[in-house]
């Protein structure tokens, strides 16, 4: 078994609306499909974790130097629409188990039951230096 | 996850589990009243459970459970003791105190224990860890698991708060405000179990089941305390609301809309004869007052029945009483319900200073305003209110909410 670690950002999907905006069936219909892989991904075993995350607007960025006080500021991040939304974490048999179930995730539906189509990293745990020999 | 307190029915020690876990902290409250060292004696106390566990099952019970224990770790403590005498001449004295006879005085060192572990030297997380270990008996990854932390993370901190008692005085005195911050310990346990302050789930009820444990356990001691009695009908009264204010999904469902008959009735039945009792017995508090609502929101079948006059009422015996603004917020909504959103809402603006940008204070002006017909303002307040919580069902919730109405 393999770790993986699915990530998703809070955007990037192919609708513009913020999901604040959706209308209720719409966000419903989202959360429940997300919910229902998450439930599966428990039954059968492969979960690890699952961790949503708050809004980017409770995020903060620290830089600390040797000879100051750290720094918290509230940004810059790499694209402001990117911030972390939440992770899945998983064990399973095979990287192709693991792109599936990202796939699942990218198609929660969006507004009018389109998918989302949210792209979802995938990161391979390190788990002993024998990962490392593979980069 | 779930902290088992059932002895496993296969295994060869029925009961055995339960009767150390009762047994935990009256042994530890002895020994460390005895010695005066509570890191050290929860060492000794750790081997003697490992020793009962071990020969019990195969020599036998002993005749006085709870005696064997205290001797079995008093001896282990003083072995230590000896073993570490070379290096520091110091501790020679206490090696040559006498171990404790045999018989014991049959007396509970349980609330005793409490009192130290909620130290007011320690901050409240530390107390809580410190208290599920001691007092409860639970295990160190099972406080682990409950806070959704690695056991390594967790037994740093435990070991910390042990050391941070170090000298500090296990005199069960009269203070009553060694007793409040007791209370108030038990009381943030119930609550992180109750709706969780992070995390994907709502409930961590084993934390909640333990809070209740422990407050019965505490009122079995003290029981003319009326901020006691009111603390344990409280958690008895919301406790009984568990099952039914989550959907399929883990979602919130509020008061009025949650299905009453899954309500737990013998839960209703002892907090509201307690919260009656509590209510009536001086010194009035917080608990008791927040006790007494919950009786009033339990009491009835049907959401509509609610006596908003009376919650009315005791919410404003509350906020003479505390001034907390989180009580302001809850006598607007009772306010409302009574005299409509508009009441509510002017009862709500002195918040903006004191809660200013709290998601609470925005909820609360959403269900005003959809009370009022407002459906755009409310929705605002609720989109609002969703980008300001850190609980992930009570974000899904608002944001719902706020959907609904637009």
């Amino acid at each position: 078994m393999t770790k993986f670690m699915l990530l998703m950002n809070m955007d990037g999907g192919n609708c513009e609306t913020p999901m604040l905006e959706w209308d209720e069936a719409d966000m419903k219909a989202h959360m429940d499909h997300l919910g229902q892989g998450i439930e599966e991904l428990r039954q059968n075993g492969e979960l690890v974790e699952v961790m949503g995350l708050t809004w980017p607007s409770h995020a903060k960025v620290v830089r600390a130097a040797s000879v100051t006080a750290p720094v918290l500021t509230d940004g810059p991040y790499a694209e402001s629409k990117e911030v972390l939304a939440g992770y899945t974490m998983v064990d399973v048999e095979s990287e192709e188990r693991a792109y599936e179930i990202a796939a699942y995730q990218s198609a929660a539906p969006g507004p009018g039951g389109v998918p989302l189509e949210q792209p979802i990293e995938v990161r391979r745990v390190m788990e002993s230096d024998a990962d490392l020999q593979d980069f | 996850m779930p902290i088992s307190k059932t002895s496993d029915p296969e295994g060869p020690s029925d009961g055995l589990e339960d009767l150390l876990r009762e047994l935990t902290p009256q042994v530890l409250g002895a020994v460390v009243r005895w010695s005066g060292d509570f890191a050290a004696a929860e060492d000794a106390v750790q081997e003697a459970l490992l020793a009962a566990a071990t020969t019990w099952p195969r020599d036998g019970r002993p005749d006085k459970p709870k005696a064997w224990l205290i001797q079995t770790a008093s001896r282990r403590l003083i072995d230590e003791v000896r073993r570490q005498q070379a290096r520091r001449r110091r501790e020679e004295r206490a090696a040559l105190r006498e171990v404790p006879a045999a018989d014991v005085e049959e007396h509970d060192d349980t609330l005793r224990l409490l009192f130290l572990c909620c130290h007011p030297v320690l901050t409240p997380a530390s107390a809580i860890a410190l208290t599920l270990r001691a007092v409860g008996g639970l295990t160190t990854a099972e406080i682990a698991t409950a806070y959704l932390v690695p056991e390594a993370t967790m037994a740093q901190r435990i070991s910390r708060a042990k050391q941070k008692l170090k000298g500090a005085s296990f005199e069960l005195d009269a203070d009553p405000e060694r007793l409040r911050n007791v209370l108030h310990v038990l009381y943030l346990m119930f609550n992180e179990g109750y709706t969780s302050t992070s995390g994907p789930e709502l409930h961590r009820s084993d934390l909640s089941t333990e809070a209740i444990r422990l407050t019965r356990a505490v009122r079995a001691q003290l029981s003319d305390d009326g901020q006691v009695a009111g603390l344990l009908a409280l958690m008895l009264l919301t406790d009984a609301r568990r099952v039914a204010r989550t959907g399929k999904g883990g979602e919130l469902i509020p008061l009025a809309e949650q299905d009453r008959s899954l309500w737990d009735r013998n839960h209703i039945a002892e907090g509201v004869a307690l919260a009656v009792e509590a209510f009536d017995t001086p010194p009035l508090g917080e608990y008791q007052i927040q006790a007494a609502i919950a009786a009033l929101h339990d009491e009835v079948d049907r959401a509509e029945d609610t006596d908003w006059p009376q919650i009315l009422a005791l919410y404003g015996l509350l906020e003479d009483l505390s001034g907390n603004p989180m009580v302001k917020l809850n006598r607007a909504i009772a306010a409302a319900m009574v005299d409509g959103p508009d009441a509510g809402l002017k009862l709500l603006e002195p918040l903006d200073d004191e809660l200013a940008g709290h998601y609470r204070l925005d909820a609360t002006r959403g269900h005003l305003y959809e009370m009022r017909g407002d459906d755009e303002t409310a929705a605002g307040h609720f989109r609002a209110a969703a980008r300001g919580t850190t609980s992930l069902p009570e974000r899904d919730y608002l944001m719902t909410k706020a959907a609904s109405l637009s």
